[in-house]
């Protein structure tokens, strides 16, 4: 017996999803747990499997599509059904979008304030999909100015106030763009902000065209749907930035016995091929340093604080169009090998979006290296509800004055981002004192 | 004789001067909503109250305060529930349209018209029911006869041969319209032979026909041969309430009545011609003077009418849940033979 | 426990409270002699005699008040009315003698009295017989009104009803009066207390508030919702004066979303009342307007397709449940 089969719902958070790719084609055998196809989530792409054997016997959507879970995908059945009634349902019955196009989100024409008269004032229309016409800002590429009431249901109004959220970032789902309580799983749970919450980084994958001569005036903007990955990172940064009081607090390190207790190391690993980088030791030494000034691994959780008894430590992993924040759990037990080793993996696994949505999910602290770009210091932002997150600079060398003489030396500067609603000044301050202490003298970690 | 008129004389002067005082305060702003006078009907009241025993039952329209009185209710609980006050008979929240006095079984005052002369026919059917001697008189006046509720109540109260006697008060204007322009005739008691009911109709100025024609209509009743409908021609001196400007009747027309047929001068004049010495009447007046100057005082002084008493009788208590079974909830012991007034009613 | 139609059970609550308390009666046309119209009243005139089981000529407001005056010195009376339509002749009797005696009277008379009948729509008996009378007469304080939805509540709830010492509406659905269901032995003595809602199913995303005709539909509705994965709490209020709002409000605690269904007119009423208390009290656990099914606001036709429409039908308590799940 054939049935119409609804985009699965892969995560606990998806709203939609984009159907990446038919593994399978119509035709094909599938026994169960059969890859059937690949759909990219809010977090990843996720693999979809076959709960039952049988025939694809037709793909209602082409790839690139998004979708609600359990709007119409395909029918499966067994080999010469006739399935033309479920064809004639499916295409009456699911909002699949008629013109096909790449990620036209199948709401996006029906909610679509954008083309009503209150556009120009700026009508609450956060990420409404695809770019099915010129809204205001999507020519400009930033979001559009908020202003107006936010609808919202009472419930959802109360769940925000308790959990931080700024509704203005949240698309609703309900009548007239309400804002119900589905609409907030995501943002409730605070799993979409570890995506989103590192520091922002120019990893634009939009292609000029045009663009080498040098002059696009005349161009128009390469119009390229958010994806479900933008839409969290939007959405979540924003909401960090506009709701948690950021402080920022600088301090620079002598990196010199850093990189001496490096060389060290990678020679002692040399015939185990394993290398460990600059990076994974701050990871260590973040870990220990949070260990030794617990007050700095806590989360603001509006009624109460959290003074988180692990040391879980999220990653910013820049990956093709945007960023993913792997966690490695109790960072504070495990040795530079094993640290760097699973750092390796989770950020290999994330570049392929082949993450699972609980590997990035429960840090308590984060860290953004963009040393490797030459940049020497920034501000990141934090991923809530962590209560901070540090911005690693590159190692420059520079002058200093060692014994009263100037010397060549190596430096490295470091800026912590607090939420200072858990973290005050003095505690952050104590934490990268810590931190350098530690940093300066590596040999301490293993204490 | 000059005894039990002397009785009369005195309730009536009581009446009337209880509400000369009251529509004194009404103009004073000490009393609100409606007030509605029974000044000059008087002989009404207290005869039919002569008329019956003190475990009988009346119920009466909002033209009141007269058989609350009659039955018993104190001038002072009368004059402070026209004020509102806690001490009223009604604790203040009845006012002047509903006096209830369940000590005196007065079943109350009640305002809408024709409303309560079923429910005097029900207070009847619990007397038949309950097998007791007790009768119940239901007071009205001629401009509720027009109105269904006293179509059904009296025909109820035939076809079950209930004890009632539904005493027509005809003071010959339903509020400002006459008589002539409210009944298709103008004796209310032809109505009685379309219920095969006795009837009885008089005039009522002189308290001692009231008490006698009333006796008779009173043992019918009790003898189980069912209600008797009477209509008792009496007159208002004052307007329906007290913001009637009484443009619907003569100043000569009443000025005639109050000569001729005052039923307060009519007993007072009676009394003096039997010999009864005015000193004894100026003493019974002064007496009244004093009571109703004491009730005025206790009314003023009374604490006001309570929330909390408003909120606790909306409903009555719950019974215990699961209901404990007592026997009879009846606010009232059924006396079957009652002693004490035998004498002043039945034969 | 033994099976009953919801009209035997009524019928065995007056039988059973006339036994215990001889104070007790029942008056009203053709209950006696002709059995009850409805036959709500079968046996009782042999039972009881004609003392006690009284037959009276259509005078609703005359036998109304009788009954009130009866109440007040001391008996308890059972009205019944023949339908709760022609209980608009004795509101008087219902709203001004016996709401309000208690009161006026500073607690001096009270009012133990059952008005009872049979109430809403029967089916093609046109507009001025089809009246779901709960509306009118839930808005006045003084009175108790009940509307059991099955044949062990109509039981527990007569006996309260007959027991109480206060003037009860006793709404009886007429198209209910065939229904079966279980209730207790006689002697069981069960008496349901006033302001106790029921929760007739339990459930996780919707809150459904019943009570009366509609009650079955709305079972039958959360049965097939079932299937299709959607979960309803049904909650028969039983009591609309006093009505157990705390049970409604715990539950829409809940589920975040609460619709009402019944079937006195949308203007107003009991329905309008709970989305009001619900909309205050836990206005912060709304994820979703409260929304209700009620019959179309028009008097009710006779012909048979268009008392359909009017009637509110399992097919608008579906929607109106999708529609407050977001799912329509």
């Amino acid at each position: 017996m054939a049935k119409i089969v609804g985009l699965p719902k892969l995560s606990p958070t998806m709203e939609e999803g984009t159907l990446a790719k038919w593994v399978k084609k119509e035709g094909d055998a599938l026994a169960v747990d059969d890859l059937v196809a690949e759909v990219e989530t809010d977090k990843a792409t996720m693999e979809w499997r076959a709960l039952d054997k049988g025939v694809l016997l037709k793909i209602l959507v082409p790839e690139g599509t998004t979708l609600k879970p359990d709007q119409p995908v395909a029918i499966i059945g067994n080999a010469g059904e006739d399935i033309s009634a479920l064809v004639a349902q499916a295409s009456g019955g699911a909002s699949a979008p008629s013109d096909a196009g790449p990620a036209a989100a199948p709401e996006s024409g029906s909610r679509a304030p954008v083309s009503g008269p209150a556009s120009g004032s700026g009508s609450p229309a956060p990420v409404s999909g695809s770019g099915s016409g010129p809204g205001p800002g999507s020519a400009s590429g930033s979001p559009a100015p908020e202003s107006g009431r936010v609808a919202a249901s009472p419930l959802v109004r109360k769940l925000a106030r308790e959990n931080d959220i700024d509704l203005r970032t949240v698309t609703g789902t309900g009548p007239h763009g309400r804002i119900i309580k589905r609409d907030l799983d995501g943002a409730e749970h605070g799993t979409a902000s570890k995506a989103a919450a590192a520091a922002p980084k120019s990893s634009a994958t939009f292609a000029f065209s045009g663009g080498a001569s040098g002059s696009f005036e005349r161009l128009e903007p390469v119009r390229q749907p958010v994806s479900q990955m933008r839409k969290v990172i939007a959405r979540r940064l924003t909401e960090s930035k506009q709701t948690v009081p950021h402080f920022y607090l600088t301090i620079d390190v002598d990196a010199q016995p850093l990189l001496d207790a490096r060389a060290v190391i990678n020679t002692q690993l040399e015939e185990s091929g394993v290398k460990i980088s600059v990076n994974d030791l701050i990871v260590k030494a973040c870990a220990i340093a949070l260990r030794r000034v617990p007050e700095c691994n806590a989360s603001f959780m509006g009624t109460e604080l959290l003074f988180h008894q692990v040391v879980d430590i999220s990653v910013a992993v820049a990956v093709p169009d945007g960023l993913l924040t792997p966690v490695v759990r109790d960072a504070d037990k495990k040795g530079v090998a094993a640290i760097s080793a699973e750092i390796k993996e989770l950020a290999g696994r994330a570049k392929n979006k082949k993450l699972k949505p609980e590997e990035m999910q429960n840090g308590t602290f984060s860290i953004s290296n963009l040393g490797m770009f030459g940049i020497e210091n920034f501000s990141a932002v934090i991923n809530p509800p962590e209560g901070a997150i540090l911005a690693v600079g590159t190692v420059r060398d520079e002058p200093i004055v060692k014994d009263g003489a100037i010397v060549a030396g190596k430096r490295m500067r470091m800026t912590l981002s607090c939420d200072h609603r858990v973290v005050d000044g003095a505690v952050g301050a104590k934490y990268l004192a810590a931190l350098k202490k530690i940093l300066e003298a590596p040999i301490s970690m293993i204490v | 004789m000059s005894e039990e008129l002397l009785a009369h004389y005195r309730q009536m002067q009581l009446i009337r001067r209880v509400e000369e005082e009251a529509a004194r305060a009404y103009l004073a702003g000490k009393i609100g909503g409606f007030l509605h006078l029974y000044i000059g009907q008087e002989a009404v009241a207290v005869g039919s109250e002569s008329a019956i025993r003190k475990t009988d039952w009346m119920i009466q329209t909002y033209r009141d305060h007269g058989h609350a009185l009659v039955r018993g209710t104190s001038a002072r609980a009368i004059m402070a529930e026209l004020f509102g006050k806690d001490t009223g008979v009604s604790r203040g929240l009845g006012g002047s349209m509903h006096m209830f006095d369940a000590e005196h079984r007065f079943l109350g005052g009640h305002g809408i018209v024709g409303g309560h002369i079923a429910l005097g026919s029900g207070a009847a059917f619990r007397c038949k029911y309950l097998k007791t001697e007790e009768v119940v008189l239901c007071f009205f006046g001629d401009g509720a006869t027009p109105i269904g509720g006293f179509h059904e109540g009296l025909t109820l109260a035939a076809i079950w041969k209930l004890p009632i006697v539904f005493v027509c008060e005809n003071n010959h204007y339903s509020m400002g319209t006459p008589m002539e322009r409210t009944n298709p005739t103008s004796d209310v008691t032809l109505k009685g032979a379309g219920y095969g009911m006795a009837t009885d109709r008089f005039e009522g100025h002189d308290v001692e026909v009231v008490v006698e024609r009333m006796k008779a209509a009173v043992a019918r009743a009790r003898r189980g041969e069912g209600p008797t409908l009477v209509e008792i021609l009496t007159y208002r001196f004052r307007g329906h309430s007290m913001s009637d400007p009484g443009k619907y009747r003569t100043a000569d027309e009443v000025e005639e009545m109050k000569r001729t047929r005052d039923p307060v001068k009519i007993a007072r004049e009676r009394l003096l011609a039997r010999g009864v010495a005015e000193e004894a009447l100026a003493t019974i007046d002064a007496a009244i003077e004093a009571e109703v100057a004491d009730a005025v005082a206790f009314a003023e002084s009374a604490p006001p009418a309570t929330a909390e008493q408003m909120r606790q009788t909306v409903l009555a208590p719950s019974v215990a849940y699961p209901p404990r079974f007592d026997g009879a909830h009846a606010p009232f012991t059924v006396d079957a033979a009652p002693q004490a007034d035998a004498q002043q009613g039945g034969r | 426990m033994r099976e009953l139609t919801y009209r035997d059970a009524l019928n065995e609550a007056i039988a059973e409270e006339m036994v215990r308390d001889p104070n007790v009666f029942l008056m009203g046309e053709e209950v006696g002699y002709y059995q009850g119209a409805y036959k709500v009243t079968r046996g009782l005139i042999e039972k009881f005699g004609p003392e006690r089981v009284i037959d009276t000529p259509i005078a609703e407001s005359g036998f109304a008040g009788v009954g009130v005056g009866a109440a007040m010195t001391g008996l308890r009376p059972i009205i019944e009315f023949m339908t709760w339509n022609f209980s608009f002749v004795a509101i008087d009797q219902i709203i001004n003698s016996a709401a309000k005696m208690l009161q006026m009277s500073a607690g001096q008379f009270k009012i133990p009295i059952v008005f009872r009948g049979p109430n809403a729509t029967a089916r093609q008996v046109g507009s001025q017989h089809s009246h779901s009378v709960d509306a009118v007469y839930a808005n006045f304080p003084g009175l108790y009104v009940v509307y059991p939805s099955t044949a062990r509540d109509a039981k527990g709830l007569l006996k309260m009803a007959i027991r109480d010492d206060n003037p009860v509406v006793f709404l009886e659905g007429e198209t209910l009066y065939g229904q079966k269901g279980e209730v207790p032995d006689a002697d069981a003595d069960e008496v349901i207390e006033f302001g106790k809602a029921r929760i007739a199913r339990e459930g996780k995303d919707v809150t459904v508030v019943t009570w009366g005709r509609p009650y079955v539909g709305v079972l039958e509705v959360a049965h097939e919702l079932e299937a299709e994965g959607i979960s309803c709490e049904v909650i028969d209020p039983r009591t609309l004066r006093p009505l157990d709002h705390g049970t409604i409000i715990e539950s829409v605690k809940k589920t975040n979303r609460c619709v009402v269904v019944h079937e006195h007119w949308p203007y107003g009423g009991p329905g309008a009342e709970i989305v009001d208390r619900v909309q205050r009290e836990a206005f912060d656990h709304l994820d979703s307007p409260v929304l209700r099914a009620t019959n179309l606001d028009v008097p009710m036709p006779y012909a048979v397709g268009l008392e359909n429409e009017v009637i509110v039908s399992k097919d608008r308590i579906k929607q109106t449940i999708l529609k407050s799940l977001y799912k329509s």
